[in-house]
């Protein structure tokens, strides 16, 4: 293990990803199975909690692997990810602040056009 | 050199401190590609805007949403086939992914006429999905969506769609443009004089982020 750590740092201080290209096909398999299958959530007409839980998860599990390998971020430093995948969840505040604004104004057009 | 190996061995934690404390290079990686990654957090949230905006609108309307699943569907070996384009779509830009990570791997191995051709693919697949792109705008266009109204529902949907899918189409278009660039270089021998393919891996990035970009859209525009 120790000997895999100094060789994934040696790589990171040169600015080398050089990896073998088996985990890049098996990758693009993967996202070729895992976008199929958000397609057949569409395809079989799939409605509710289960059609959301579906594609959510389908979508994260996609863009986690294209991060991760194709964008080589499993194979940078702590920093480096730290700084890029940490300021994002500010945005968890935003959806939940405009979730809210949009229930309200849903509410108050329904006082205010429907009787 | 000796410096580095002390903060090598440093537990996580310690080591994102040790690498932060001092006044000495914060991303041991190079510039290019920390400079790009700062821009496309700063483009996340762009796009992030985009679809909170577009969560806004479709909960606070009193008209039912548009259903994508129908407004998507063409009209194939006689029958409408749900969303085909925009599954097509989906795996055209998946396998430019795919083929840009080859041409990056190619790029580290010195291995230039693989590398230009998977970036030529790349850009020939990116340009393909923008000719795509364009056909379902006329299409929709043809049908009557503009961003003011639309023939099934909440108008909103046209202003939420031309703004999402032009702003992903034109990171598209950029993006050919930008892989054509460097592939003219890597054909030149441009990155062997200057010792260093970085600049492939740099602009996979973007070519990924695109791609990645496309995954929230397709879940959150064409799925939900």
């Amino acid at each position: 293990m120790s000997q895999a750590q100094a060789q994934a740092q040696a790589q990171a201080t040169e600015g080398h990803q050089q990896h073998p290209l088996s985990i890049y096909l098996w990758i693009w398999v993967l996202l070729f199975v895992l976008s199929a299958f958000s397609y057949m959530v569409d395809f079989f007409h799939l409605e509710g909690m289960l059609r959301w839980t579906l594609i959510l998860l389908f979508m994260t599990l996609k863009a986690g692997f294209i991060v991760a390998i194709f964008m080589h971020m499993a194979w940078e430093r702590l920093a480096l990810k730290l700084a890029i995948l940490m300021p994002p969840l500010c945005l968890l505040v935003l959806i939940g602040f405009m979730a809210i604004e949009g229930d309200y104004t849903f509410i108050t057009r329904g006082t205010a056009f429907l009787r | 050199m000796a410096h580095d190996a002390q903060v090598a061995a440093l537990p996580p934690l310690k080591e994102v401190v040790a690498d932060f404390a001092a006044d000495k290079q914060a991303f041991q990686v190079p510039w290019g590609k920390a400079m790009m990654w700062i821009f496309l957090l700063s483009d996340t949230f762009i796009f992030s805007c985009f679809l909170t905006a577009y969560m806004n609108v479709r909960m606070s309307t009193m008209v039912d949403w548009p259903n994508p699943s129908q407004v998507f569907a063409l009209h194939m070996f006689g029958q409408d086939i749900p969303m085909v384009l925009i599954a097509i779509m989906t795996f055209v830009l998946i396998t430019s992914s795919g083929t840009m990570a080859l041409a990056v791997n190619y790029g580290y191995r010195r291995d230039r006429r693989r590398t230009v051709l998977f970036l030529c693919a790349t850009a020939a697949l990116g340009a393909t999905f923008v000719g795509m792109q364009v056909f379902e705008w006329t299409k929709l266009i043809m049908e009557g969506v503009r961003p003011w109204e639309n023939p099934w529902g909440a108008a909103q949907f046209g202003s939420s769609f031309f703004m999402i899918t032009g702003f992903h189409g034109c990171h598209v278009t950029a993006g050919v443009i930008y892989l054509l660039i460097t592939a003219k270089r890597v054909s030149s021998g441009f990155y062997d004089r200057k010792g260093s393919y970085e600049t492939v891996e740099v602009a996979g990035l973007y070519w990924h982020f695109v791609d990645l970009v496309w995954v929230f859209i397709f879940a959150f525009f064409y799925l939900w």
